[in-house]
């Protein structure tokens, strides 16, 4: 009897155990929720910061757990004082979106800068503590699970006397409940967010410290899936519902764990996000809440920063397509042609988003996941069926439309920074489905052998025929895009995303016109998946990651929400340049998280502006 | 007047691209009651932001007792002796009445005054005693408004600013806040307080103002105001030629 | 003249507060309707409950002899219900020729198959194909849109292709009606047309509606009492949800509840003598 409960006891005590951990995270995000309504997607970065700091602590000063501990709290603590100070405050009348994408640029910029001082490998986290464990039922607890659990209980006990009993707790619990009549009382509102910054980011922080010692591994990435969960475990709460973050929290540690249990580890991350989308769709104020009325959220379109497009003359851009098509016969270098048509076929990534984030005014940052299902599309249909590449291709456009327009249908009643989460879990959902799927996608294995480009039976391999192939398309969906745009379509799709109240009340029904934006979105993205699987011969669930999601996003900021050209730009300026000058590639991905960050602040309609 | 204890002159403000006050002058003297009236669209809710920070003005100043305040950020103009009572009381519903009273003294550090003061509150309001540890979002309407006139009170406000008082309260509260805000008056604290109801205000101010569409139609002693056959026109009238 | 619009018992409630009460009335096809009242009335709420954006707790809407309530936006404008709003919403981005041929979105048939499934699949391919009888509705379109702007004089058609946003508070106001016009309404709802408005601009919109009535059956919801006595046929006045007073424009704005409900007594404004 006890023997076959003992496992579960193990399960049980592990999922709180994780659930703790989260708990950290999403008490911290609630906090920041309540203050500002921002979701703060940094804070995975914090986390990561302060195993980092932890591990500085206990290799090159030797210091003992409580002092590493109080280390870590002090120096996230800056850390999150200084995300507050630098990169949201001069937000604060900017749209509500610009804060989320900050963060998103900040987390980003940590992480690559982590990655460089550190190296992307994992090191261990050596535990120092005694290696006892207690019996209990037939299951064992660790004198870590005790620490965790000692320090949740403690974390919890602070905040909640810090909150109920000190003016300054006083304070935050004011500027959450109502902002304008916490000022008229006389609170400072730019201190209370410095506060609660630094709080969250403290607790973040040793959260990523003690996960660090639990797994004995820390690695530079390893704060972006536990950013998310930290989200997704407050969503289930309540939004900036502190008690409902802990109970969410411990909630999805015990989802995680029983179902790790019943299905195996790689679906460990499937469950959060599953989750997450359950929740957004049917219980978007949190799972303790009474109504379905989604919370108040201003219009996504209130991002678009108006401006008048830079207009490019058709002449030019004819021009410029002419050039570009004729680039083969200067520039001879084989590799560096195949590189820079793979730089074309993210240009094709970049005016497939800017069509729902610019057009439609729905920021994705799941597009990546359009192209798996592209690239895995048509390897499948070319492996399996022998179907020509020209048919693949195209087929697999098709079901990337049909497949990207089902999977994130249920999002469409969601606006603002609830769009973004949605489409970022659904993106994470394709790659963990993917992963998990052995039998039709070869699961970790991935799809190796898939037959390169090829016409009437002739392959074209050489990085010429890679190169046309890919700036044709983009080409060809490009001048497709700009039709559509310039018919009734782009102005319909431009009205739900400037005032969707306003548009309902014209007629327009939202989800047919979302949906058509998101299937033409789905077959250009891909398009582009499909051809690049043919071209890199083997794709797995790596291949195409949030990383290329947040590329995409940043193109497309860059050249000017819903400008065809601007995209093309941004793509050329993000990709091919430095490709072609091979230009510092290890800072790549900080490069471009500065440069979104720069965008935001300083020029949010993009080089060619905003249509 | 000499050393009105606030001022607003020449006020021109705008929300966004529409103006809402247009060079608008207002004094009001020490130790009175006065009160800004006027119906729908008016400005008249403007004008109390003007004066707390929430909104700049693009043109003009706020003069608190003869020293200016315009564009200070809010919680420095509380701070200097303002208390504000917000349309719609914006009490901290998931607060106790007991800590929203106390916020309203956080600009203070003096702790055995602020105690002190606590205690004079519950006197003056004696229904928030037996409510003291109740969420201040489940009390009524006239009871929340008490709750946010002593929270106004605590910070020892040389002006208290209130906007709509009276607003959706039941006639026997209507009647209690009126009395306190005579009250409140009584020991010294100016009342400046916005009003639609011209009727209920004139009946306690001292002094009146009639706002309409941003400038101002008629003022006067608050007697003459109430039997004044213009106040309609200014309330109800149009501007179509 | 024959009841067009009707409403029966419309109720909304949030939480406590009942903003709707069991308001009932009738508009007659070619009316032009007022409903004007204090602050919190519930004026722009009926509007909100009639065009479909909110959904009454009891009560019904009935529209040339049909049964509306509770239907979406999406359908009560295909229906000819066109409305504007209380802070004025246009699209910002979009230009001014753009916005009012949203207005006419309901009436696009020849790019717009209502077919069951693939409906949005006919509509994506038409829109790239643009046959002949695209283009001649677009065109048509548009010469009716550049139309509708005359009428406001030259007060959009100089600015017809720059971006809404980029309007003054006014000219957004008409671009408002404008689009509405597009629609083509069977009934036209103006919510506070005037707010924010000179008088300079006042008596412009004054003319235009004037120019409207007729056309259109209009309802109207306005603070500015003369611009209603000039303009209304009927003047329903409101108060805390429920409908006080109901009739041609001078017997309401003299009616002492009227007064009362405005100014918070019927006294205020009287001369009497002093009773001390």
């Amino acid at each position: 009897m006890t023997s076959s409960l003992g496992p579960w006891f193990d399960y049980t005590v592990n999922g709180l155990v994780v659930g703790n951990i989260y708990a950290l995270l999403a008490v911290g995000l609630a906090l920041i929720y309540g203050v500002s309504h921002l979701i703060n997607f940094a804070h995975g970065s914090v986390y990561m910061a302060g195993a980092y700091i932890g591990w500085l602590c206990i290799t090159y000063l030797g210091t003992p757990l409580p002092v590493t501990l109080a280390a870590v709290v002090v120096g996230c603590g800056i850390i999150g004082l200084l995300i507050e100070r630098v990169a949201l405050r001069p937000l604060q009348s900017a749209p509500r979106i610009a804060p989320l994408l900050a963060t998103i640029g900040v987390g980003l910029v940590l992480d690559q800068v982590a990655q460089l001082l550190f190296t992307p490998d994992p090191r261990g986290l050596p535990l120092q503590l005694p290696a006892w464990r207690i019996q209990i039922g037939g299951g064992t607890i660790g004198a870590l699970d005790l620490l965790i659990a000692g320090i949740g209980l403690f974390s919890a006990l602070l905040l909640y006397v810090f909150l109920r009993f000190t003016k300054l707790g006083w304070a935050v619990r004011a500027t959450a409940l109502d902002r304008d009549a916490a000022q008229q009382c006389g609170v400072d509102v730019n201190r209370v967010n410095s506060t609660v910054f630094a709080i969250a980011a403290a607790l973040g922080g040793v959260s990523g410290f003690l996960v660090g010692m639990y797994y004995n591994s820390i690695d530079p990435n390893m704060g972006f899936q536990a950013g998310l969960k930290g989200i997704i475990a407050q969503m289930i709460g309540g939004m900036g519902n502190v008690p409902g973050a802990i109970a969410g929290s411990l909630l999805l540690g015990l989802t995680e764990s029983y179902g790790i249990a019943v299905f195996g580890t790689s679906y460990r991350n499937l469950f959060a996000f599953v989750v997450m989308l359950l929740v957004l769709v049917l219980k978007p104020n949190g799972i303790f809440s009474r109504g379905r009325a989604l919370p108040a959220e201003p219009l996504t379109g209130t991002f678009i920063a108006p401006s008048a497009p830079v207009r490019v003359p058709p002449m030019l851009v004819a021009a410029l397509a002419i050039i570009a098509l004729a680039l083969p016969l200067v520039v001879r270098n084989g590799y560096v042609l195949q590189t820079l048509g793979i730089g074309w076929l993210y240009a094709v990534l970049a005016i497939s988003l800017t069509l729902v984030a610019g057009t439609a005014g729905m920021i994705s940052l799941g597009q990546a996941g359009l192209l798996a299902i592209g690239a895995y599309a048509s390897g499948l249909l070319a492996i399996n069926l022998h179907w020509p590449i020209a048919a693949t291709v195209v087929a697999a456009g098709f079901i990337t439309a049909i497949l990207g327009t089902l999977i994130i249908f249920p999002a469409f009643r969601l606006r603002g920074h609830y769009v973004t989460i949605a489409t970022l879990g659904v993106g994470e959902i394709v790659t963990l489905t993917i992963l998990n799927w052995d039998s039709l996608t070869r699961g970790p294995v991935g799809l190796s052998g898939i037959p390169p480009l090829s016409a009437f039976g002739r392959p074209l391999i050489s990085g010429t025929w890679i190169y046309e192939i890919a700036l044709g398309a983009l080409i060809i969906l490009a001048l497709t895009q700009w039709r559509l745009l310039s018919s009734h379509l782009g102005r319909t799709l431009r009205a739900i995303r400037d005032d969707d109240v306003a548009a309902r009340s014209y007629g327009i029904a939202l989800d047919r016109y979302k949906g058509l934006a998101f299937a033409v979105a789905g077959f250009t993205a891909g398009i582009a998946g499909a051809l690049m699987a043919h071209i890199f011969s083997y794709v797995n669930h790596e291949t195409f990651t949030s990383q290329a999601s947040l590329l995409a996003l940043t193109m497309v900021i860059l050249g000017g929400l819903g400008n065809v050209a601007g995209a093309i730009l941004g793509a050329v300026a993000l990709v091919s340049l430095p490709e072609l000058f091979r230009a510092a590639a290890d800072y790549r991905m900080l490069i471009y998280g500065i440069v979104l960050l720069l965008l935001i602040r300083f020029r949010p309609q993009g080089l060619l502006g905003t249509v | 007047m000499n050393n009105p204890i606030l001022k607003l002159d020449r006020i021109n403000s705008f929300y966004g691209p529409i103006q809402v006050h247009f060079d608008l002058s207002i004094e009001v003297a020490r130790g009175q009651i006065v009160c800004l009236l006027g119906g729908n669209a008016s400005g008249k809710s403007t004008t109390m932001k003007v004066i707390l920070g929430l909104l700049k003005p693009r043109s003009g100043e706020v003069i608190l007792d003869g020293a200016l305040i315009t564009g200070l950020p809010t919680p420095q103009i509380i701070r200097r002796g303002v208390g504000s009572v917000p349309e719609a009381r914006r009490l901290f519903g998931a607060m106790t009445v007991r800590e929203n009273v106390l916020m309203g003294a956080y600009t203070r550090s003096d702790k055995a005054e602020i105690a002190h003061d606590y205690d004079r509150m519950l006197a003056l309001f004696p229904r928030l005693a037996e409510r003291s540890n109740q969420a201040a979002g489940t009390l009524s309407g006239g009871e929340q408004q008490m709750v946010a006139m002593a929270r106004a009170l605590m910070g020892r406000p040389r002006v208290l600013c209130m906007d709509e008082p009276t607003m959706g309260l039941s006639p026997l509260f209507v009647d209690r806040v009126l009395e306190l805000i005579q009250a409140v008056n009584k020991t010294g604290v100016t009342v400046f307080m916005v009003e639609q109801n011209a009727s209920l205000a004139l009946r306690i101010a001292d002094y009146g103002y009639v706002l309409q569409s941003g400038r101002i139609a008629l003022s006067g002693p608050a007697r003459d105001l109430l039997h004044d056959p213009r106040i309609r026109d200014a309330y109800l009238g149009g501007q179509a030629a | 003249m024959a009841p067009i619009l009707q409403l029966d018992g419309l109720t909304r409630r949030f939480g406590g507060v009942t903003a709707v009460d069991a308001l009932s009335l009738i508009v007659n096809e070619g009316e032009l309707v007022s409903i004007i009242g204090p602050n919190g009335a519930g004026k722009t709420t009926v509007f909100n409950l009639v065009t479909g954006l909110d959904a009454p707790d009891a009560g019904t809407v009935t529209f040339a002899g049909r049964d509306v309530t509770g239907l979406p936006p999406e359908q009560i404008a295909a229906l000819g219900f066109a409305r504007t709003f209380q802070h004025g919403r246009v699209f910002g981005n979009l230009s001014v020729l753009d916005n009012v041929l949203v207005g006419a979105h309901t009436r696009l048939s020849a790019v717009r198959p209502q077919w069951p499934v693939i409906g949005p699949v006919g509509e994506l391919a038409l829109a790239l194909v643009r046959p002949g009888s695209v283009k001649a509705e677009e065109a048509a379109l548009r010469a009716e849109a550049m139309d509708i702007l005359a009428l406001f004089g030259e007060r959009l058609t100089p600015r017809v292709n720059n971006p809404a946003f980029s309007l003054s508070y006014a000219n957004r106001r008409r671009l408002e009606i404008a689009r509405a016009l597009a629609l083509e309404p069977r009934v036209l709802f103006l919510d506070e047309p005037t707010a924010g408005m000179n008088p300079t601009e006042t008596a412009e919109m004054l003319e235009i509606i004037r120019g409207l009535k007729g056309q259109f059956t209009i309802l109207l919801i306005e603070h500015k009492l003369d611009l209603v006595m000039q303009l209304s046929d009927r003047v329903i006045v409101m108060e805390d949800g429920a409908k006080i007073a109901e009739g041609l424009p001078q017997a309401v704005a003299a009616d002492p509840a009227v007064i009362a409900a405005y100014l918070g007594s019927r006294e205020v404004g009287t001369i009497h003598e002093d009773a001390s």
